[in-house]
């Protein structure tokens, strides 16, 4: 077998980002069609008029949706049998992100958190953000791009809540984080929900549910059911799409769970706006590479 | 909900007119300030070397390509208002300006100088950056460049919208209304989902 050539890793890394930030998923794009059919109120209708010209000029002339090109995460899924170099995939993931800001180009948005200086690269210390997962009777290298912008990513929240609260305090959270957040993380998108592991594994979990295809539930009846409780009592909350108002306020509301501490109950809480960007490259070990989201 | 073609400059008659709930498209200038720019402006006491009277200002930092002594547009985007809402006043009051355009909305001092003042809040919808940009026909200026992406940019539009007059001239607040009636709402929605003490 040739060796594999980690320049590959560089030049997906670099299209999955400008792919994100072009190409809304299928999946969005038809809840957001299904959601402006059962919005009644004028206004919204109005809102989902703007958002439709939007995808498709950024589709016609592979343009950015928005201009919060965000930061970047890449989340991987390392099959069993793929000859991979972890160090060398992170630095070609890094250095993906940097050049496809700096040669597409668009606004880079990472800041040093003390001076706030700006490298105009997406990335810096800590950045890209990485999410290694590992996967059975797989040779492929699965990389999930995410460009997260600051105005849903800012309305984030956890708690760690007692045992006895239970999973209302789940409910609860959810509720309030919607009414209190309004317009600001660009309804209608995904409320992403994690429950149950450590602080930050709750944190990780609620981002894994904004990246779920949305139409897909959990495979727990018992957590889908919770999805769509939440979800039917979030639009009857009449917040609307930018928070003017409406029918609809989310597109979907996603849980995914880990076991916790018997004496812990966390609840994290990830919105993601209604261009709920991401991008998916499959690398076989030959160097076919297969795109979608 | 009337929608409402308008061209710039406002006159106070015109943003009279405009009730919250309308939609607005507008052609024209528009400029583009951000927190940096009105820091520089009312905290550092900088005078704008341009007149906003009449002006709409939209809260922005925009992504441009230098080319030559000219400013291309590579995408322009809208960004949340509330942390601009301590300068609102006095841009609507000293300087004139006639409409602020943004997301989120501001608060109560923004909206009793746009009654007394005659201005509107326009809310764009967030995350529709593909659209306005392509609805700027040129960048005719930026002031204040060592501030960008933060400086003063003066954009010509063509037919900019749609905006939704979320604060009105009258003291309506569409943002504000919409979260009562969901305060209204809650208790209903809390039983629904089998919620009962506060946590």
């Amino acid at each position: 077998m040739a060796v594999f050539d980690y320049q590959l890793v560089e030049d997906v890394a670099k299209a999955l980002y400008i792919r994100a930030l072009c190409d809304l998923p299928p999946d969005v794009r038809r809840a957001l069609k299904a959601a402006a059919k059962r919005e009644t109120n004028p206004t919204a209708q109005e809102v989902f008029k703007a958002i439709f010209k939007t995808i498709e000029i950024a589709d016609t002339h592979k343009t950015l949706i928005c201009q919060d090109t965000g930061l970047p995460i890449y989340m991987l899924k390392i099959g069993s049998a793929f000859p991979w170099n972890g160090s060398e995939i992170k630095k070609r993931l890094k250095i993906g992100a940097e050049r496809a800001t700096r040669e597409f180009p668009f606004r880079g948005s990472s800041t040093h958190p003390l001076t706030r200086m700006n490298p105009q690269t997406s990335v810096g210390e800590g950045l890209p953000v990485l999410y290694c997962d590992f996967v059975e009777d797989s040779s492929r290298l699965d990389i999930l791009m995410v460009p997260k912008g600051s105005g849903s990513e800012n309305m984030s929240r956890m708690r760690m809540f007692y045992p006895a609260d239970g999973v209302a305090a789940l409910k609860k959270f959810v509720i309030d984080t919607v009414f209190e957040t309004g317009a600001n993380p660009c309804p209608p998108g995904i409320i992403g929900v994690g429950l149950g592991g450590t602080a930050d594994l709750v944190m990780k979990l609620a981002k894994e549910a904004i990246v779920r295809p949305v139409g897909q539930r959990h495979p727990d009846p018992e957590i889908a059911r919770m999805e769509t409780e939440l979800e039917d009592a979030i639009n009857s909350m009449g917040r609307g799409p930018m928070g003017l108002g409406g029918d609809v306020t989310t597109l979907a509301v996603h849980i995914e769970t880990a076991y916790t501490h018997i004496t812990q109950n966390p609840v994290a809480i990830n919105t993601q706006c209604w261009p709920a960007r991401r991008a998916r490259a499959k690398i076989s070990p030959d160097g076919k590479v297969e795109y979608g989201y | 909900m009337t929608t409402h073609h308008l061209h710039t400059p406002f006159s106070d008659d015109m943003i009279r007119r405009l009730h919250a709930g309308d939609i607005v498209y507008f052609d024209g200038t528009l400029f583009g300030i951000r927190d940096l720019t009105q820091i520089y402006m009312f905290d550092q006491r900088h005078e704008p070397p341009v007149s906003l009277q009449g002006m709409p200002c939209i809260h922005t930092a925009p992504s441009l390509r230098r080319v030559g002594d000219r400013w291309e547009k590579i995408c322009v985007g809208t960004t949340t208002s509330t942390r601009m809402d301590r300068f609102t006043p006095d841009l609507i009051a000293r300087y004139g300006v006639k409409a602020i355009i943004g997301k989120g909305g501001l608060y109560e001092k923004s909206l009793e100088a746009m009654r007394e003042h005659a201005a509107v809040y326009l809310a764009i919808v967030g995350g529709s950056a593909a659209l306005e940009t392509q609805q700027i026909e040129a960048v005719e200026a930026v002031y204040w460049e060592h501030l960008h992406p933060e400086a003063l940019y003066q954009f010509r539009v063509k037919n900019f919208g749609p905006l939704t007059v979320a604060m009105d001239s009258h003291g309506r607040h569409l943002y504000r209304e919409v979260k009562s009636a969901t305060e209204r709402r809650l208790p209903e929605i809390y039983r629904s989902l089998g919620i009962t003490g506060g946590s």
